[in-house]
């Protein structure tokens, strides 16, 4: 299984790597695009996948980070110094909207999120003097590494995936570390996890804030990606694609966003035959999925696993009763 | 006679005008196994429920090694070296056997933020291989906890709470729902753990059973409890010889 992950991965390295030199510059921004919600939605992942916190307003983080980098442009400052910011801020405001989660949980937590994002859209539309409102923010620039320049298309998205690599690997120490063990038992059993000491409030308000924080840089290289950001991008219905996403890849599986955003980004454009038919086919894929495959794609080995345990279980019982019968 | 590893004196908890418990006191010694029993509504559960720092007693104290630990959360007294096992399952169910022993301790080691670098197992594989061969789930220990029978996930429930070498194991009716086979074996665990602890370090147990043959078996000493107060406290021979609990309790 352990060969098996190290090869899969390898394998969707070496595509991420190649494939987009093939392709023409729309197909450079579908995979720009498919990295930037692969790094927003594993920060989804660990607040709802690993740590059980049912969050939909992932979206407001991803719009607090292309804000303040587009900000930060605007005022002339350097893309290199608002991606921290970004972070940052988006980790602060991670800690606070944790907050409710230490009070209410699943459907309730789900609601107080989805007000948080709602309140954060309309910062957005109506502080006009600072967002520029409906007409959003445009002109935002791509960076350059010294005299390296990331104008280009392809320079940008060699950027964006170094990008995902780090925040992946770093995710993936995390998630290796007791710390990644301690989220899971916050999801898995709160009571029990802090009667055995682990501090149930601090890994909650952390799943949160780590979570903003892919969010936050995500947003901020989709600012310079597009180049032109408004509110729009920031709705409910964003967090409700990103949580999708981290679901239908496969919530606690860690390349579960990977698979996740390429339904989320990629699947569109390949239904685009269906032009208004699209949702409709989308829609039906996904509720097939979730009777199906509940715990999305990923899991799918897994489940696969468990039958053909007890597969063998019951042929073991048959094999136990038979002999039983022969010896009375 | 040595300190007490626990000590409750006056403990008392009422709902509305209904007194769960009424001023209940005892003491647990150092490598005792203190039983607790009495009929449903005898007030077990609030006791135990006070001392595990899920609900705030009305009245009384509690004192851990001599330091009061009245009021104080699960957290905390985790922290302080009180284990507990659960009347229902609590498991983690998606991790594997190995890992449940593993975070069980891993949060007595290091700080929040020290533990970020850690190895995964936090240098603790060793001592849940000990466990795991001492409640003899070798053959699962690299499962999902949740994919395990009822008894053997009763097993890693109660494997968990030894995992950070306790001074004090609560267990709230170990032998809930589990086969008679399996009552032996938890009842010759818990004896081996108490008489061999992992450690070195001797932790003294608080029972909750209802199973009289396990409990009698079991514990060095027992407490009977009738509507909210103690009726007797003794060693197993005394409480069966006792005639006031005969009548309130085990007479049928």
């Amino acid at each position: 299984m352990k060969k098996l992950h190290i090869a899969l991965m390898a394998l969707v390295l070496l595509f991420l790597v190649v494939m987009p030199t093939f392709a023409k510059n729309y197909g450079i921004h579908m995979f720009t695009t498919w990295l930037v919600f692969i790094i927003a939605t594993m920060g989804l992942n660990l607040t709802v996948g690993y740590a059980g916190q049912k969050s939909l307003g992932h979206a407001a983080f991803f719009g607090i980070g292309a804000y303040t980098v587009a900000l930060f442009l605007k005022f002339g400052m350097s893309f290199w110094l608002a991606l921290p910011v970004a972070a940052v801020n988006c980790f602060v405001v991670g800690m606070l909207v944790g907050w409710p989660a230490l009070r209410v949980q699943t459907i309730y937590l789900a609601f107080a999120t989805l007000g948080f994002n709602t309140a954060m859209w309309l910062v957005m539309r109506n502080e006009e003097w600072l967002t520029g409102g409906t007409f959003g923010m445009n002109n935002i620039a791509r960076p350059s590494i010294g005299s390296l320049s990331l104008d280009g298309n392809l320079a940008y998205y060699y950027l964006v995936l170094c990008f995902t690599l780090v925040m992946g690997l770093l995710l993936w120490g995390l998630l290796r570390s007791p710390w990644g063990k301690a989220f899971t038992a916050l999801r898995d059993n709160p009571i029990r996890a802090e009667s055995l000491g682990v501090d149930t409030r601090r890994y909650t308000l952390l799943s949160f804030a780590i979570g903003a924080v892919y969010a936050g840089i995500a947003g901020g290289l989709y600012a310079s990606q597009v180049q032109f950001i408004d509110p729009a991008l920031f709705t409910v219905g964003a967090s409700i694609m990103m949580y999708l996403m981290v679901v239908v890849g496969g919530p606690g599986y860690f390349l579960g966003p990977v698979l996740g955003s390429a339904v989320g980004v990629v699947l569109p454009e390949w239904l685009r035959f269906a032009q208004a038919w699209y949702l409709f086919v989308f829609g039906t894929a996904v509720v097939l999925l979730m009777i199906w495959l509940p715990d999305g794609l990923l899991s799918l080995p897994d489940r696969l696993r468990a039958r053909r345990q007890s597969r063998m279980a019951s042929a073991a019982r048959t094999r136990q009763a038979m002999l039983q019968g022969e010896k009375a | 006679m040595s300190a007490s590893v626990l000590k409750v004196a006056g403990l008392k908890k009422s709902y509305g005008a209904i007194q769960a418990v009424g001023g209940v006191s005892f003491e647990v010694m150092p490598g005792e196994i203190f039983g607790v029993i009495g009929p449903n509504g005898s007030g077990k559960t609030t006791l135990f429920n006070s001392m595990l720092g899920q609900i705030t007693p009305d009245a009384g104290s509690i004192e851990l090694k001599g330091r009061n630990v009245t009021g104080l959360g699960p957290l905390e007294l985790s922290r302080r070296g009180v284990g507990r096992t659960f009347q229902t399952l609590q498991v983690f169910g998606k991790m594997s056997v190995r890992d449940n022993l593993i975070v069980a301790a891993q949060e007595h080691r290091g700080s929040m933020f020290s533990r970020m670098f850690a190895p995964g197992d936090s240098g603790l594989g060793e001592r849940a291989d000990a466990l795991i061969d001492r409640f003899r789930i070798r053959h699962v220990a690299h499962l999902k906890a949740g994919e395990l029978s009822y008894g053997q996930q009763k097993l890693v429930d109660i494997a968990m709470a030894f995992m950070a070498e306790p001074d004090l194991v609560l267990l709230d009716e170990p032998c809930a729902g589990v086969n008679p086979s399996l009552v032996g074996g938890i009842s010759t665990l818990l004896k081996d753990l108490n008489r061999n602890p992992a450690s070195g370090r001797q932790s003294s147990f608080v029972v909750i059973e209802h199973n009289m043959d396990f409990v009698m078996d079991l514990c060095h000493r027992i407490m009977v409890m009738v509507e909210g107060r103690v009726l007797a406290i003794g060693t197993p021979a005394e409480i069966r010889a006792n005639k006031e609990v005969l009548d309130a309790y085990l007479g049928n």
